[in-house]
Protein backbone atom coordinates (compact mmCIF):
# COMPACT_ATOMS: atom_id res chain seq x y z
CA UNK A 1 0.00 0.00 0.00
CA UNK A 2 2.63 2.76 0.98
CA UNK A 3 4.15 2.27 -2.47
CA UNK A 4 1.19 4.23 -3.84
CA UNK A 5 1.81 7.89 -3.63
CA UNK A 6 -2.03 8.63 -3.30
CA UNK A 7 -1.09 12.76 -3.01
CA UNK A 8 0.09 12.44 -6.10
CA UNK A 9 -3.77 12.59 -7.08
CA UNK A 10 -4.09 15.29 -5.38
CA UNK A 11 -2.32 17.51 -7.91
CA UNK A 12 -5.07 18.79 -10.60
CA UNK A 13 -2.70 17.91 -13.06
CA UNK A 14 -2.38 14.19 -12.50
CA UNK A 15 -6.52 14.13 -11.43
CA UNK A 16 -7.53 15.62 -14.57
CA UNK A 17 -6.65 12.84 -16.84
CA UNK A 18 -7.51 10.27 -13.86
CA UNK A 19 -10.79 11.62 -13.69
CA UNK A 20 -11.36 11.49 -17.30
CA UNK A 21 -10.84 7.98 -17.57
CA UNK A 22 -13.13 6.74 -14.59
CA UNK A 23 -15.77 8.68 -15.54
CA UNK A 24 -17.43 6.84 -18.37
CA UNK A 25 -16.94 3.99 -16.47
CA UNK A 26 -19.08 5.33 -13.84
CA UNK A 27 -21.34 6.94 -16.26
CA UNK A 28 -22.06 3.24 -18.16
CA UNK A 29 -22.45 1.10 -14.75
CA UNK A 30 -25.14 4.25 -13.87
CA UNK A 31 -27.22 3.49 -17.37
CA UNK A 32 -27.00 -0.49 -16.59
CA UNK A 33 -27.74 0.16 -12.84
CA UNK A 34 -31.00 2.75 -13.75
CA UNK A 35 -31.91 0.12 -16.81
CA UNK A 36 -32.57 -2.75 -14.40
CA UNK A 37 -33.57 -0.26 -11.29
CA UNK A 38 -36.28 1.35 -14.00
CA UNK A 39 -37.28 -2.73 -14.88
CA UNK A 40 -37.99 -3.68 -11.03
CA UNK A 41 -39.51 -0.27 -10.33
CA UNK A 42 -42.49 -0.78 -13.38
CA UNK A 43 -42.23 -4.66 -13.87
CA UNK A 44 -41.15 -6.22 -10.63
CA UNK A 45 -42.98 -4.31 -8.02
CA UNK A 46 -45.81 -5.20 -7.19
CA UNK A 47 -48.92 -2.75 -6.73
CA UNK A 48 -48.94 -1.13 -3.20
CA UNK A 49 -52.05 -1.90 -1.79
CA UNK A 50 -52.53 1.58 0.09
CA UNK A 51 -51.04 3.82 -2.22
CA UNK A 52 -51.50 1.69 -5.84
CA UNK A 53 -49.11 2.81 -8.55
CA UNK A 54 -48.38 6.18 -7.03
CA UNK A 55 -45.58 4.87 -4.79
CA UNK A 56 -43.57 4.35 -7.75
CA UNK A 57 -42.74 7.67 -7.24
CA UNK A 58 -40.60 6.35 -4.14
CA UNK A 59 -38.30 4.81 -6.74
CA UNK A 60 -36.90 8.07 -7.69
CA UNK A 61 -37.73 9.82 -4.45
CA UNK A 62 -35.23 8.23 -1.68
CA UNK A 63 -32.31 7.84 -3.94
CA UNK A 64 -32.95 11.44 -4.48
CA UNK A 65 -33.32 12.84 -1.22
CA UNK A 66 -30.58 10.60 0.21
CA UNK A 67 -27.86 11.42 -2.62
CA UNK A 68 -28.94 15.45 -2.01
CA UNK A 69 -27.92 14.47 1.94
CA UNK A 70 -24.97 12.59 1.22
CA UNK A 71 -23.52 15.07 -1.64
CA UNK A 72 -23.44 17.61 1.18
CA UNK A 73 -21.59 16.46 4.07
CA UNK A 74 -19.24 15.27 0.96
CA UNK A 75 -19.46 18.63 0.03
CA UNK A 76 -18.63 19.98 3.17
CA UNK A 77 -15.96 17.71 3.83
CA UNK A 78 -13.89 18.75 0.34
CA UNK A 79 -14.58 22.21 0.87
CA UNK A 80 -13.10 21.60 4.70
CA UNK A 81 -10.52 20.16 3.71
CA UNK A 82 -9.57 22.87 1.20
CA UNK A 83 -10.08 25.34 3.71
CA UNK A 84 -7.74 23.58 6.82
CA UNK A 85 -5.00 22.34 4.29
CA UNK A 86 -4.97 24.71 1.39
CA UNK A 87 -5.36 21.72 -1.31
CA UNK A 88 -6.79 23.56 -3.97
CA UNK A 89 -8.35 20.01 -5.88
CA UNK A 90 -10.17 19.59 -2.53
CA UNK A 91 -11.80 22.94 -2.89
CA UNK A 92 -12.38 22.23 -6.79
CA UNK A 93 -13.81 18.90 -5.53
CA UNK A 94 -16.56 20.66 -3.42
CA UNK A 95 -17.64 23.07 -6.27
CA UNK A 96 -18.04 20.05 -8.67
CA UNK A 97 -20.46 18.84 -5.94
CA UNK A 98 -22.75 21.49 -5.42
CA UNK A 99 -24.96 21.76 -8.56
CA UNK A 100 -25.37 18.18 -8.31
CA UNK A 101 -26.31 17.90 -4.86
CA UNK A 102 -28.50 21.30 -5.86
CA UNK A 103 -30.31 19.08 -8.23
CA UNK A 104 -30.55 16.23 -6.32
CA UNK A 105 -32.58 18.47 -3.46
CA UNK A 106 -34.58 19.69 -6.51
CA UNK A 107 -35.98 16.30 -7.15
CA UNK A 108 -36.27 14.85 -4.25
CA UNK A 109 -38.90 18.49 -4.18
CA UNK A 110 -40.23 18.02 -6.99
CA UNK A 111 -41.05 14.04 -6.52
CA UNK A 112 -42.26 14.63 -3.54
CA UNK A 113 -44.65 17.47 -4.39
CA UNK A 114 -46.03 15.19 -7.22
CA UNK A 115 -46.08 12.50 -4.71
CA UNK A 116 -47.60 14.82 -2.10
CA UNK A 117 -50.37 15.82 -3.70
CA UNK A 118 -52.57 12.49 -4.48
CA UNK A 119 -51.34 11.37 -1.56
CA UNK A 120 -52.14 14.09 1.08
CA UNK A 121 -53.81 16.44 -1.07
CA UNK A 122 -51.29 19.10 -1.04
CA UNK A 123 -48.09 19.89 -3.20
CA UNK A 124 -46.12 21.43 -0.55
CA UNK A 125 -46.58 21.75 3.08
CA UNK A 126 -44.55 23.54 5.85
CA UNK A 127 -43.75 20.46 8.11
CA UNK A 128 -40.04 20.49 9.27
CA UNK A 129 -38.57 17.46 6.66
CA UNK A 130 -39.89 19.21 3.35
CA UNK A 131 -39.10 23.03 5.11
CA UNK A 132 -35.51 21.38 6.14
CA UNK A 133 -35.19 19.57 2.61
CA UNK A 134 -36.05 23.26 0.73
CA UNK A 135 -33.44 25.20 2.90
CA UNK A 136 -30.51 22.45 1.89
CA UNK A 137 -31.31 23.68 -1.72
CA UNK A 138 -31.04 27.34 -0.47
CA UNK A 139 -27.40 26.38 1.57
CA UNK A 140 -26.54 24.85 -2.09
CA UNK A 141 -27.59 27.72 -4.13
CA UNK A 142 -25.94 29.94 -1.84
CA UNK A 143 -23.11 28.30 -1.30
CA UNK A 144 -22.81 28.48 -5.57
CA UNK A 145 -24.24 32.10 -5.76
CA UNK A 146 -21.38 32.96 -3.00
CA UNK A 147 -18.21 31.04 -4.92
CA UNK A 148 -19.38 32.44 -8.08
CA UNK A 149 -19.53 36.39 -6.84
CA UNK A 150 -15.98 36.41 -5.33
CA UNK A 151 -13.48 37.05 -8.44
CA UNK A 152 -10.62 35.72 -6.98
CA UNK A 153 -11.02 31.47 -6.40
CA UNK A 154 -8.89 31.08 -3.46
CA UNK A 155 -11.13 33.68 -1.26
CA UNK A 156 -14.25 32.41 -2.95
CA UNK A 157 -13.26 28.73 -1.73
CA UNK A 158 -12.77 29.92 1.66
CA UNK A 159 -16.08 32.37 1.33
CA UNK A 160 -18.12 29.50 0.34
CA UNK A 161 -16.46 26.71 2.65
CA UNK A 162 -17.89 28.30 5.57
CA UNK A 163 -21.35 28.49 4.36
CA UNK A 164 -21.18 24.75 3.65
CA UNK A 165 -19.47 23.91 7.06
CA UNK A 166 -22.05 25.31 8.80
CA UNK A 167 -24.64 24.43 6.52
CA UNK A 168 -23.99 20.52 7.59
CA UNK A 169 -25.75 21.02 10.75
CA UNK A 170 -28.94 21.01 8.29
CA UNK A 171 -28.55 16.84 7.17
CA UNK A 172 -28.70 15.44 10.63
CA UNK A 173 -32.04 17.80 11.06
CA UNK A 174 -33.66 16.38 7.91
CA UNK A 175 -32.67 12.93 8.49
CA UNK A 176 -34.42 13.09 11.93
CA UNK A 177 -37.04 15.72 11.47
CA UNK A 178 -39.42 12.81 10.71
CA UNK A 179 -38.61 11.52 14.65
CA UNK A 180 -38.20 15.01 16.86
CA UNK A 181 -41.37 16.41 14.89
CA UNK A 182 -45.07 15.41 13.91
CA UNK A 183 -44.55 15.41 10.56
CA UNK A 184 -47.23 14.71 7.73
CA UNK A 185 -43.90 13.00 5.99
CA UNK A 186 -43.67 9.22 6.72
CA UNK A 187 -40.97 7.97 8.79
CA UNK A 188 -37.60 6.31 7.57
CA UNK A 189 -38.23 3.80 4.65
CA UNK A 190 -35.16 1.97 4.93
CA UNK A 191 -33.33 1.42 9.17
CA UNK A 192 -30.67 -0.83 10.07
CA UNK A 193 -32.27 -1.29 13.38
CA UNK A 194 -35.42 -2.86 12.59
CA UNK A 195 -36.47 -4.97 9.66
CA UNK A 196 -37.57 -3.12 6.55
CA UNK A 197 -41.70 -2.17 6.39
CA UNK A 198 -42.08 -2.81 2.81
CA UNK A 199 -42.23 -5.69 0.41
CA UNK A 200 -37.98 -6.94 -0.55
CA UNK A 201 -39.45 -6.11 -3.68
CA UNK A 202 -39.61 -2.79 -3.64
CA UNK A 203 -36.89 -2.30 -1.36
CA UNK A 204 -34.88 -4.18 -3.28
CA UNK A 205 -35.18 -1.89 -6.73
CA UNK A 206 -35.08 1.31 -4.23
CA UNK A 207 -31.19 0.02 -3.62
CA UNK A 208 -30.27 -0.92 -6.94
CA UNK A 209 -31.98 2.69 -8.11
CA UNK A 210 -30.40 3.74 -5.30
CA UNK A 211 -26.62 2.89 -6.52
CA UNK A 212 -27.10 3.91 -9.94
CA UNK A 213 -27.79 8.00 -8.49
CA UNK A 214 -24.56 7.28 -6.79
CA UNK A 215 -23.05 6.35 -10.02
CA UNK A 216 -24.41 8.71 -11.84
CA UNK A 217 -22.96 11.25 -9.23
CA UNK A 218 -19.74 10.30 -9.16
CA UNK A 219 -19.83 10.19 -12.94
CA UNK A 220 -21.11 13.98 -13.58
CA UNK A 221 -18.72 15.20 -10.10
CA UNK A 222 -15.85 13.77 -12.22
CA UNK A 223 -17.00 15.24 -15.71
CA UNK A 224 -17.77 18.79 -13.47
CA UNK A 225 -14.33 18.62 -11.79
CA UNK A 226 -12.24 18.57 -15.33
CA UNK A 227 -13.92 21.62 -16.13
CA UNK A 228 -13.22 23.59 -13.49
CA UNK A 229 -9.74 21.97 -13.39
CA UNK A 230 -9.34 23.46 -16.98
CA UNK A 231 -11.39 26.62 -16.17
CA UNK A 232 -9.05 27.76 -13.26
CA UNK A 233 -5.63 26.46 -14.46
CA UNK A 234 -6.43 27.72 -18.22
CA UNK A 235 -2.80 29.35 -17.90
CA UNK A 236 -0.79 26.44 -16.66
CA UNK A 237 1.72 25.35 -19.50
CA UNK A 238 -0.17 21.30 -18.58
CA UNK A 239 -3.15 22.78 -19.76
CA UNK A 240 -2.12 24.45 -23.04
CA UNK A 241 0.07 21.37 -23.83
CA UNK A 242 -3.43 19.49 -23.81
CA UNK A 243 -4.70 17.99 -27.08
CA UNK A 244 -8.23 19.60 -28.74
CA UNK A 245 -9.80 16.48 -27.62
CA UNK A 246 -8.08 16.27 -23.99
CA UNK B 1 -46.34 -9.23 -14.69
CA UNK B 2 -48.10 -5.87 -13.50
CA UNK B 3 -49.72 -4.48 -16.53
CA UNK B 4 -52.32 -5.63 -19.21
CA UNK B 5 -52.62 -3.05 -21.75
CA UNK B 6 -49.88 -0.35 -22.63
CA UNK B 7 -52.64 2.05 -21.44
CA UNK B 8 -52.93 0.82 -18.49
CA UNK B 9 -49.17 1.30 -18.13
CA UNK B 10 -49.31 4.69 -19.25
CA UNK B 11 -52.33 5.29 -17.41
CA UNK B 12 -50.90 4.14 -13.75
CA UNK B 13 -53.79 3.46 -12.26
CA UNK B 14 -54.68 7.16 -12.31
CA UNK B 15 -51.35 8.31 -11.16
CA UNK B 16 -50.05 8.67 -14.77
CA UNK B 17 -49.50 12.29 -14.40
CA UNK B 18 -47.74 12.14 -10.93
CA UNK B 19 -45.69 9.03 -11.71
CA UNK B 20 -44.56 10.34 -15.09
CA UNK B 21 -44.37 13.71 -14.31
CA UNK B 22 -41.50 12.68 -11.73
CA UNK B 23 -39.98 10.19 -14.00
CA UNK B 24 -39.81 12.13 -16.86
CA UNK B 25 -38.96 15.96 -15.01
CA UNK B 26 -35.83 13.46 -13.64
CA UNK B 27 -34.71 12.13 -16.51
CA UNK B 28 -34.56 15.48 -18.30
CA UNK B 29 -32.61 16.98 -15.50
CA UNK B 30 -30.03 14.48 -15.67
CA UNK B 31 -29.77 15.01 -19.92
CA UNK B 32 -29.61 18.29 -19.57
CA UNK B 33 -26.56 18.17 -16.61
CA UNK B 34 -24.34 16.24 -18.88
CA UNK B 35 -25.41 18.22 -22.42
CA UNK B 36 -24.42 21.44 -20.35
CA UNK B 37 -21.67 19.80 -19.07
CA UNK B 38 -20.16 18.14 -22.26
CA UNK B 39 -20.62 21.60 -23.45
CA UNK B 40 -19.11 23.71 -20.94
CA UNK B 41 -15.97 21.27 -21.42
CA UNK B 42 -16.03 21.75 -24.97
CA UNK B 43 -15.84 25.71 -24.72
CA UNK B 44 -13.12 25.86 -21.74
CA UNK B 45 -10.49 23.82 -24.24
CA UNK B 46 -12.32 25.71 -27.33
CA UNK B 47 -11.25 29.39 -25.11
CA UNK B 48 -7.95 28.29 -24.18
CA UNK B 49 -6.67 27.22 -27.94
CA UNK B 50 -8.26 30.49 -28.94
CA UNK B 51 -6.38 31.90 -26.13
CA UNK B 52 -3.09 29.80 -26.83
CA UNK B 53 -3.32 30.72 -30.57
CA UNK B 54 -3.43 34.89 -29.89
CA UNK B 55 -0.34 34.11 -27.78
CA UNK B 56 1.50 32.39 -30.14
CA UNK B 57 1.30 34.88 -33.17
Amino acid sequence: MSDIRWYKFSSPQTFYPLAGTLAPWFGVAAALFAGYGLYISFFLAPTDFQQGEAYRIIFIHVPAAWMSMFLYLIMAGWAAIGLAWHTRLSSMMAVAIAPTGALMTFIALWTGALWGKPMWGAWWVWDARLTSELILLFLYLGFMFLHAAIDDPRRADRAAAVIAIVGAINVPIIYFSVKWWNTLHQGASVSLTRSPTMASTMLWGMLIMSIAFWLYAIAVVLIRVRCVILERERNADWVKQLGADA
Amino acid sequence: MNWESLTAFIEMGGYGTYVWGSFAVTIVCFALEVVGLSVRHQHVLHERNAHHHEEST
